[in-house]
């Protein structure tokens, strides 16, 4: 066995988790705290990449392109929560997969005209973009980056929930919402806050990797998706989830494309298993949603105070 | 002695680490009106829901007609002759009257896998629905949509579709929940009338109704059944007086 | 109520386009506008698609967000034995109807334990995994997806080949999808699936095993909905995984909804709406100014945005309200 392959790897689907977190954290807390499925939570991942690349193609540096897009993707999260999103919390799911999923159309639509239909390449600094050496492990800087970005947010992320007033009033809402109201907290408030700190943090997650992939129409449509599994997964309206699911399923999804062959070729014939592996790879993490839903349909990490 | 209907053994119930259901012996025996009474959080309505098949007893077991019921669904026990209301209106409130009853006629007749004749024009349905509504006088209500009919008439609806299931047993949680005092009586009165056509365990908060219809009470506190009797036994023992109606009259 | 002629204005709406539908080939060829008969074919293969997502969504509360799949299944059950050169369509369509129904009966058993937003999920969840599966097939083609150079072939009198005869195969299916619809809904069936809609609880309390019903209903939408694809098969000749990404199904989602869910023809009525605007509004854009042409989903999503915060009930919605005000002029 390679172990510096599997090390490689390892750090992939750490990378690819830790992204998935910070989309899924904010959809997470949307989800549990209004009820609201916002499909077009991937359009913000998109805006950010955008936001990101249009400074840096105006001579910004890197790090300063980022804070600046993560205030510009604060104002676009509060701004479609006080036009929009406000006005469906109380509609029913249908409406919320049916409008947000216009505005879906309505982002890409606005990207295309701002920027055009060709995508926007972000080049990194120098600094970032040389390669890290690790022991016999060669990793590229910027991935080390991504890593400790994300996880620097759920650090932040977990201490604000846990120890600020803003997160107790968070998780008072995610694990009962009424209760909350009564206690005082000012629900409106909290949901422009929550939902534009959720815009905010799947921005960021678009500007990261947006050097890698580049920016590009539609890039938040396939992500979304795996980020619903996570929230899914991890259990709605918990943060923790989120994250044990985030990171679990980057993993699978990049373990499983890299070395499922092999594992299906120890019982079935080689051919058999080279066509398999790629659209059981795939289908991975869905498989995992399905059997998570049917046994355990409150997630595996549901917040403190909701009964299954 | 005769057989009891309903008998529970046994049953225990827990919520985290709240007792619901401690150890519950119940025998219904057939014919009569059976009266559950107890304080608020005293776990009547866990108590319903464990025999209607809502909730699973964490132990114990439930005999119903000599057959141990306790694994079986909701709708299982139903088509065996279990029928319930709701402490909370639950009729269907975008069907019209008549069709809320038509539904329960259909439950009792078995499956309904029948994909092609439409149920309104099935005269045959139509006439035993009608017959229900006639019976709690809601015949003249029949094409109103039910959410258009008043609560009290909406609890009536509800018992008619539980007798419409054709029930052996009929579970009633709080009849008379919300009813002007009018209404009440009249409940009471058609109440006592059922008692020739099924038996009835009844759970109710209104006293007045409850010693005017029961033959038998039992009263539940903390999840534990502490007396069955007749009315006259009940009121007369120390320990119910002393847990629930002392309670009250404190 | 006269039996023949519906007294409804939607009702002798509805009448009108049916017939207007079936006399639409001949007015085509009148025209000589091949084009329409094309854009109308297509309409009336999502028309069925949307009608059987009706079934469980309108009449039924259950939101799939996972309808697509079966189209795309439907049409690889045309697509793959066509790859090997059979173009037998009894075994096309017998085919299409068993796969179909496995998978609706396969996934629809763990999906229907779910209630809500986790139904939506999961539908979601197993469609992903239709998708990614033909994606990664690539013997047929993988992502790029398949050419089906020749039609399913029936006898003589039941012919696919060329457009009008498609055509009325379409217009055949999308009628009798609407009839079995139409008469499964009032029937002692559909009472049921409209009851678990509404209480599910209530209705085990009156011995219903709801989750039968409900899953009976879901194979009977799987596989109508498996028959659209088969057609969509024919009608395009190119298949790829693309059929079924959640896209489209969101789109079909769309369709029942702008035309009124829960009511017969509202899925019919959206479709239209739905082919008519992806057709002309790029030429609509076009007109306001040559460069908008690709700026067409900006309005169709402002379009959806609206219809969800205002247009309760959908096209049909409106419809019944012109209905019931002409009724009370009559009194």
């Amino acid at each position: 066995m390679d172990w510096s392959l599997l090390l490689t790897q390892l750090m992939n689907g750490l990378q690819l988790g830790l992204l998935l977190f910070l989309l899924a954290s904010g959809l997470t807390l949307i989800f549990g705290i209004m009820d609201f499925i916002n499909l077009s939570h991937g359009s913000f991942y998109m805006i950010g990449a955008y936001f990101c690349g249009s400074i840096v193609a105006r001579g910004g540096s890197f790090l300063v392109a980022v804070l600046v897009a993560l205030v510009g993707m604060f104002i676009v999260g509060a701004l479609i929560e006080r036009v929009i999103a406000r006005r469906l919390y109380r509609a029913d799911h249908l409406d919320h997969v049916l409008a947000t999923f216009g505005l879906i159309l309505i982002f890409d639509a606005i990207v295309h005209i701002v920027w055009g239909p060709s995508g926007m390449a972000i080049p990194l600094p120098a600094i970032l973009d040389g390669q890290v050496t690790l022991g016999s492990l060669v990793l590229p800087t910027y991935r080390l980056v991504i890593i400790s970005g994300g996880l620097l947010v759920a650090a932040i992320l977990s201490v604000l929930v846990t120890r600020s007033r803003l997160g107790m009033m968070i998780r008072a809402g995610a694990s009962n919402r009424t209760m909350a109201e009564a206690l005082g907290v000012n629900i409106h408030k909290l949901f422009l806050i929550v939902f534009a700190i959720g815009a905010t943090m799947s921005g960021f997650a678009g500007m990261l990797i947006a050097p890698i992939t580049e920016a590009s129409i539609g890039m938040g449509n396939d992500i979304i998706i795996i980020a619903f599994v996570v929230v899914i997964v991890g259990g709605i309206g918990s943060i923790k989830g989120a994250f044990h699911a985030s990171i679990l399923i980057g993993l699978i999804d990049t373990l499983g494309r890299s070395y499922l062959d092999d594992l299906l070729k120890i019982f079935m014939s080689l051919d058999y298993a080279e066509t398999a592996a790629p659209a059981l790879s795939a289908m991975l993490v869905y498989i995992l949603m399905a059997v998570v839903l049917a046994f355990r349909p409150q997630g595996l990490f549901p917040p403190a105070g909701i009964r299954a | 002695m005769t057989r009891p209907l309903l008998r529970t053994n046994g049953l225990c119930k827990s919520f985290g680490g709240i007792v619901a259901t401690d150890h519950v012996e119940l025998d219904i025996l057939p014919g009569i009106i059976h009266a559950i009474i107890g304080p608020n959080g005293a776990g009547k309505t866990t108590l319903i829901a464990q025999i209607s098949g809502a909730l699973k007893p964490d132990a114990g077991q439930i005999e119903f007609n000599g057959h141990d019921i306790t694994s079986l669904s909701s709708s299982r026990r139903a088509q065996l002759g279990l029928a319930r209301s709701f402490q909370v209106t639950s009729v269907f409130m975008p069907m019209t009257v008549l069709e809320n009853v038509m539904l329960a006629v259909q439950g009792a007749d078995g499956h309904s896998y029948r994909f092609w004749r439409p149920v309104h024009k099935d005269s045959e349905m139509l006439e035993k629905s009608m017959g229900y509504l006639q019976q709690v006088g809601l015949a003249d209500r029949a094409r109103h949509l039910a959410a258009e009919i008043s609560h009290g008439e909406q609890r009536q609806l509800e018992i008619s579709m539980a007798l419409a299931m054709k029930p052996r047993l009929l579970l009633l949680d709080e009849p008379m929940a919300g009813m002007g005092l009018e209404e009440s009586s009249r409940m009471i009165r058609f109440l006592a009338k059922l008692r020739e056509q099924t038996t009835i365990l009844l759970i109710e908060h209104d006293m007045d109704a409850v010693f005017s219809l029961a033959d038998t009470l039992s009263v539940l506190v903390h999840g534990s059944v502490i007396a069955t009797g007749t009315v006259k036994n009940i009121r007369a023992n120390p320990e119910v007086q002393r847990a629930y109606l002392g309670e009250e009259h404190a | 109520m006269t039996a023949w002629f519906p007294s409804s204005i939607s009702g002798r709406c509805y009448c009108v386009l049916l017939v207007l539908l079936a006399v639409a080939p001949w007015i085509f060829q009148w025209t000589d506008q091949p084009f329409l008969l094309d854009l109308l074919s297509r309409g009336l293969i999502l028309a069925i698609a949307a009608t059987s997502l009706n079934l469980i969504m309108g009449y039924g509360g259950m939101v799939s967000l996972g309808h697509a799949a079966f189209i795309g299944i439907g049409a690889y059950c045309v697509g793959i034995p066509a790859y090997y050169d059979l173009y037998n369509g009894w075994f096309h369509l017998g085919l299409t109807i068993v796969v179909s129904a496995v998978f609706a009966l396969l996934a629809g058993a763990v999906s229907l334990r779910t209630r809500g937003v986790y139904f939506i999920m999961i539908t979601l969840a197993f469609s992903q995994m239709v998708y990614f599966a033909f994606v990664s097939l690539e013997e047929y083609g993988g992502d790029d997806g398949l050419v089906i150079y020749l039609r399913s072939e029936f006898p003589d009198f039941l012919t696919m080949q060329g457009p009008v005869a498609l055509y009325y195969w379409i217009f055949a299916t999308l009628l009798l999808t609407l009839f079995l619809v139409h008469r499964l809904v009032r029937a002692r069936f559909g009472r049921v699936i409209a009851g678990a809609k509404h209480n599910e609880q209530r209705m085990q309390s009156l011995g219903f095993d709801t989750y039968r019903y409900r899953l009976t209903c879901y194979v009977i939408s799987g596989v109508t909905c498996g028959l659209a694809g088969m057609l969509l098969g024919n009608f395009t000749g190119f298949i790829s995984p693309e059929m079924m990404s959640w896209i489209r199904s969101g789109e079909l989602i769309f369709m029942v909804v702008m035309g009124g869910s829960g009511f017969l023809f509202g899925p019919l009525v959206g479709t239209g709406a739905f082919v008519i605007l992806e057709q002309y509004l790029p030429e609509f854009m076009k007109f306001l100014n040559p460069s908008w042409l690709e700026y067409w989903h900006l309005p169709f999503g402002l379009l959806l945005v609206l219809l969800v915060l205002f247009g309760k009930g959908g096209i049909h919605g409106m419809l019944s309200k012109l209905d019931s005000r002409t009724r009370q002029s009559d009194r």
